[in-house]
């Protein structure tokens, strides 16, 4: 998968200079260039990519995640973080996998990114994803009696678990107007 | 003395269709907005197509002090609980509006988080279709709901609605 000419990236570069076999694979299509780490030197390239003065990404644009099941990819779920560095004016994505899919547990990386505080909670939220060191990781968007995680791709889609009981509505109903 | 609806007298009825006109014409919503319809409610509340001329334009920022909700935008599943407060804090009369598709039925958020209609939580008087709808046909449905409100029969106590 990877690249040939991946080297060519600055980032890239350095993340292999750096990380060797911690890096998975490396990718780069019309000028984004992205690399996915092994789960356990996530936040050291994480970390790795703020600090270091010739990557300097001192800005985290987002963080995600992705339920693999149907593309029948393992691991399943996957975590992206989207970089930006405003000394170089250029973007970076990585991208880690925790390894086990049954309770899918990855680093926090809030103390590097503070911003990184709210994603990591709602890919916790939405996906199951734990984060190890998160200083609050509880639902964001979802309420708290919510039992799964709707995002998952085995969540069922017409799943509802209303907060109050939902009143049967008859087709006729005298007195509504209906424009 | 205890009057049934149709069974007043003279009095009784004109009593009621008094109070009807002025019911009617002196309707103050609550704008329950939350999502993109507010834009629209808004541009229904303001000068172009003045919500004004129908006694129907003041929002009350209390529950207690409106006696139309306007529920303007979708409802989770974590907002249905406020809704349904919000909807019991209001004074009898009271009517609802439910406005955009959203409300009506939960429209194309078919998915865990969207009530599949506010009808399911609280009763609703109007539906209003669109995405979002037109001004124009938020005033069609608030001359629809005057023509409801006038038809209602109004006694000096007790409640509008005889059932929820």
């Amino acid at each position: 998968m990877t690249d040939a000419n991946a080297h060519a990236h600055p980032v890239i570069a350095c993340l292999s200079a750096r990380f060797g076999d911690g890096l998975i694979e490396t990718h780069r299509h019309r000028g984004d260039a992205t690399a996915v780490v092994r789960p356990d030197r996530y936040r050291e390239a994480i970390a790795f990519l703020r600090e270091d003065t010739d990557c300097a990404f001192d800005f985290l644009t987002d963080l995600c995640g992705v339920d693999r099941l149907e593309l029948k990819l393992k691991p399943r779920f996957e975590v992206i973080v989207y970089l930006y560095s405003s000394r170089t004016n250029s973007r970076f994505r990585l991208k880690t996998r925790p390894l086990n899919d049954a309770d899918p547990v990855i680093d926090s990386i809030v103390d590097l990114f503070p911003a990184a505080n709210w994603p990591e909670r709602e890919v916790y939220d939405m996906f199951g994803v734990r984060f190890t060191g998160h200083p609050n990781l509880t639902r964001i968007l979802m309420y708290e009696e919510f039992v799964g995680y709707p995002l998952r791709k085995d969540y069922p889609v017409n799943k509802r678990q209303p907060r109050l009981p939902m009143r049967e509505i008859p087709d006729d109903r005298p007195g509504m107007i209906f424009l | 003395m205890a009057v049934k609806e149709g069974q007043g007298g003279f009095f009784t009825s004109r009593l009621s269709d008094g109070i009807a006109w002025a019911r009617k014409w002196s309707l103050f919503p609550y704008p329950f907005v939350t999502a993109c319809c507010g834009m629209e409610y808004m541009a229904v509340s303001a000068a172009h197509y003045d919500l004004d001329r129908f006694g129907a334009a003041w929002p009350r920022f209390s529950p207690r002090q409106a006696d139309m909700l306007m529920v303007v935008g979708t409802i989770s599943q974590k907002m249905a609980p406020i809704l349904k407060t919000v909807y019991e804090q209001m004074c009898e009369p009271k009517w609802v509006v439910a406005f955009g598709v959203c409300t009506c039925t939960g429209g194309f958020y078919d998915n865990y988080a969207t009530v599949q209609g506010i009808d399911r939580v609280i009763p609703v008087d109007v539906y209003i279709p669109g995405c979002p709808p037109r001004p124009e046909t938020v005033l069609d449905a608030l001359m629809k709901l005057q023509d409801k409100i006038q038809s209602e029969y109004h006694p000096l106590t007790g409640s509008v609605r005889k059932s929820a």
